[in-house]
């Protein structure tokens, strides 16, 4: 083979490839399309979302918050303040539980089969049910950046900080909904994804959220601390500016990279998991 | 593989983990251009072979080519080309019926115009246009089946496969269903469908075959195949109990088979060949041996008696729906 033949016969396999890439990219818009409408059409998906974080806001901020403060050595205005951050990454936690449900439903339904059959890209309907997901989040994120501000809570360096701040809140969020794909995949009905969903519940609490890993019992701390949750947190409350209290420990050191080397290994663990289980469909 | 021939599988073989043998060397050919029905009761393999050959379920062993391109090979060039209308309506609940179908339009990369367009065409070809921007949720099930069948048709596919097609429809909407599966096939797609209606089978199909735990266990036209059990049969119901000798000595020599006497209803059937010129006769005979019967009626074959005489297993009424586990 001459050099201008393998030359062409390369800019021939990216241009499949690039073609390839184009469609992938375009039938994901299609497929997050057709989730969004769903956000649209059946608003009870938010609010189920954000129910949670909400009540969280008053239960913790207003019921707890002042003896929590205490505990802390700090005022209720305070305490509201270092909370937020804790209650934007608990919702983020929490949108597992959708994107697992909308997964088992879909393969339920027969859905997925139809999906299969058409000529679209294999990736498709896993990165567009991520994207939505994300796009999801952007609203639950507005929604309690509102309810913060209502409440006292403020961003304290300047809006660059801050953006990069929800910059790690949506990233996080986009490694969660490969979890929520895998498990989606996984189990059997929407039963079943509750049972699991029981489980994300006490790993979205043993973290920053609420209370500083320094205030949690010794045996938990390590878990507290090393909670993919927790570096979020860390990172949001370090760049919003509500640091109230400083942990000490290494993660809290290095939360910002934290918060970028966690949702990176989930993706790594859980993207692979996701489309290995998504080809098992067809065993 | 041959220009008229639109499916063809070779010895094709799945077993699932546990060691249930789903397809058991099954071999198929499908003209183009024709119906061929799956029939057979739940467990036989009939949805493993669709969802086979729509690329859905890989398989152990042998070979499989739809519309011209191998199942295995070339999985996208056939996706490209089929429709798949499966059990459950896979079409998006939230959705309007319009934007579902515009969506896969989308998602068969036909553009946005055109999948426009296409939507449209088949909205009014399905009957669906004055419910087009509803959500699909308030549909009856029979719309939900006609846009479920109008998603499977968005490219226009050369070969079409259909899972149950009317499992669960009221008799209005399975007629409804046939209707359109023959406007089809008149326009030139390939139908592989699945049933566990005899009627359904018998009425929509040019070729059957019947499978039964994994395998094809007969092949050829309804008319064929009733054929391999005979002609019809006919039954005679008297008043008294001992009548049933004659009506039986009568009915064995009109037939030349010993027909079976059931006490229980006071009937007597024997096979009997020829339609009604025969009928004239038995009921000559019986008169001329001064029998007055209580019923005497000419049964023609069904799938039923094929299935009956192929398994000794009774098929499933074609009324009783949703009893599919009664096989």
């Amino acid at each position: 083979m001459s050099e201008v033949e393998r030359a062409r016969g390369l800019v021939g396999v990216a241009g499949v490839w690039s073609r390839r890439l184009g469609w992938a990219v375009a039938d994901s818009w299609v497929v997050a399309r057709r989730y969004l409408t769903h956000l649209v059409r059946k608003p009870d998906e938010v609010v189920g979302t954000l129910m949670i974080p909400v009540l969280a806001v008053l239960l913790f901020g207003f019921v707890f918050g002042e003896a929590l403060g205490a505990a802390m050595g700090v005022g209720g205005d305070q305490y509201r303040d270092f909370l937020m951050p804790g209650l934007f990454a608990l919702t983020m936690a929490f949108g597992i539980g959708n994107t697992t449900i909308a997964v088992v439903s879909d393969v339920g339904r027969g859905v997925v089969d139809r999906f299969r059959t058409l000529p679209m890209a294999p990736s498709a309907l896993l990165v567009g049910r991520s994207m939505a997901d994300v796009v999801a989040a952007l609203v639950d994120l507005a929604v309690l950046v509102g309810m913060g501000l209502l409440i006292g809570w403020r961003w304290h360096l300047g809006v660059g900080a801050a953006l990069a701040a929800l910059g790690l809140l949506l990233l996080l969020r986009l490694a969660f909904t490969w979890i929520g794909i895998w498990l989606g995949l996984l189990v059997r009905g929407p039963e079943a994804a509750m049972k699991f969903f029981a489980l994300v519940f006490p790993l979205a609490m043993v973290a920053e959220t609420f209370v500083p890993t320094e205030m949690v019992p010794g045996w938990v701390a390590p878990v507290a601390e090393w909670n993919p949750l927790s570096a979020t947190v860390l990172a949001c409350r370090e760049l919003f500016g509500n640091t109230v209290v400083t942990g000490q420990g290494w993660v809290a050191q290095n939360a910002v990279l934290m918060a970028v080397v966690w949702p990176l290994v989930l993706l790594a663990v859980f993207v692979p998991l996701s489309v290995a289980r998504y080809r098992r469909l067809s065993r | 593989m041959v220009a008229d021939t639109a499916i063809l599988a070779q010895g094709l073989r799945k077993g699932y983990r546990g060691g249930k043998v789903a397809l058991d060397g099954v071999d198929l050919r499908v003209g183009a251009g024709t119906v061929h029905g799956l029939l057979g009761p739940n467990g036989a393999g009939k949805t493993t072979m669709v969802r086979v050959l729509a690329t859905l379920l890989s398989f152990d062993s042998g070979r499989a080519w739809v519309a011209g391109a191998d199942v295995v090979a070339r999985p996208w060039a056939v996706r490209e080309r089929i429709g798949f209308v499966g059990q459950y309506a896979a079409v998006d609940e939230v959705l309007s019926a319009r934007r579902n179908l515009e969506m896969f339009g989308r998602l068969y990369h036909l553009g946005r115009r055109r999948s426009r367009s296409r939507a449209q065409e088949l909205l009014e070809r399905f009957d669906l246009v004055e419910a087009a921007d509803r959500p699909v949720r308030t549909f009856s099930g029979g719309m939900r089946r006609r846009l479920d069948l109008a998603a499977g048709l968005v490219l226009d596919p050369r070969v079409l496969f259909l899972d149950e097609p009317t499992t669960g429809l009221d008799p209005r909407s399975r007629g409804q269903v046939w209707e359109m599966v023959r406007e089809l096939v008149a326009g030139g797609t390939t139908v592989l469908l699945t049933t566990q209606y005899l009627e359904e089978a018998d009425r929509l199909a040019d070729r059957i075959s019947v499978m039964d735990a994994g395998r094809v266990i007969a092949q050829g036209s309804p008319v064929e195949l009733k054929e391999r059990v005979g002609g019809g049969r006919v039954e005679v119901v008297v008043g008294r109990a001992e009548e049933l000798g004659v009506v039986a000595q009568v009915l064995e020599r009109m037939a030349g088979a010993p027909p079976s006497v059931d006490v229980d209803t006071l009937c007597v059937r024997a096979p009997l060949a020829g339609r009604g010129a025969a009928l004239t006769k038995v009921v000559r005979a019986l008169d001329e041996a001064g029998l007055d019967v209580e019923d005497i009626a000419l049964r023609r074959p069904t799938l039923d008696d094929v299935f009956l005489g192929l398994t000794g297993r009774e098929g499933e009424e074609p009324g009783d729906v949703g009893g599919g586990g009664s096989w």
